[in-house]
């Protein structure tokens, strides 16, 4: 199944989008979409931090219709 | 009120001070983040902040909430600013009140090591060679945890 994945900053210079599709397994978790999106580009992390629906997630929590789901690079707030 | 925020104009660091004042409040804790002319050995000339927005003021607002546990009867804004800074601009405010010193600082710093570690803000540093970077400063606990479970 696809899964459209917000993209920010770094991750973003790196895919060269901000938004990016990928093909994860079914059931669909984060665990699915976090080895897609690492498999995009040999720059990125091999397990990049997820949120779905604006809340960091982990490998077990499943995706459905309508989440958001985002790939977050190391934060540098403040 | 108590409030988190996301902003882009500048940060008027009297008016948040103002916001947190009142008859209960004997103490006003301050944070003030500013942009700082070096890294490492590079000469910094400015940064872009930018943010997952709806995330960022949910992340902000959590932490908000849980530094009113912390202090009890605190009151505390917290506003981080994204877009394109200059060196010496301020990036982020926190202001914490609380009838006692203590608890302000607590609730103070605590805000403001939780946004570091948790908001999903990024920042890319502009040098005087003309190049930019993004910091990927984070060794931070979430990244962390997220990373491995």
């Amino acid at each position: 199944m696809k899964v459209t994945v917000r993209v920010f900053a770094s991750y973003a210079d790196t895919i060269g989008a901000d938004r990016v599709t990928v093909t994860v397994p079914e059931p669909r978790t984060v665990g699915g979409v976090r080895a897609a999106v690492a498999a995009l580009s040999p720059a990125l992390p091999p397990r990049p931090l997820i949120a779905v629906n604006e809340t960091y997630a982990t490998d077990d929590v499943p995706i459905a219709e309508g989440d958001e789901v985002a790939v977050i690079p190391p934060v540098a707030g403040g | 009120m108590s409030r988190a925020a996301i902003v882009t104009d500048a940060i008027a660091v009297g008016a948040i001070v103002d916001e947190v004042r009142g008859a209960r409040q004997g103490a006003i804790a301050t944070f003030i983040g500013t942009v700082r002319n070096s890294s490492g050995t590079r000469t910094v000339t400015g940064l872009e902040y930018s943010a997952y927005a709806e995330m960022a003021n949910r992340e902000m607002n959590d932490i908000l909430h849980e530094a009113l546990a912390l202090a009890s009867g605190a009151e505390i804004v917290a506003v981080h600013r994204v877009g394109k800074l200059n060196v010496g601009d301020i990036c982020v405010i926190i202001a914490a009140a609380h009838p006692h010193r203590a608890a302000a600082f607590d609730a103070c710093r605590y805000t403001i090591e939780e946004i570091k570690k948790r908001v999903p803000i990024w920042k890319r540093e502009q040098y005087a060679d003309g190049s930019t970077e993004w910091v990927e400063a984070c060794s931070d606990a979430v990244h962390n945890a997220g990373a491995t479970t």
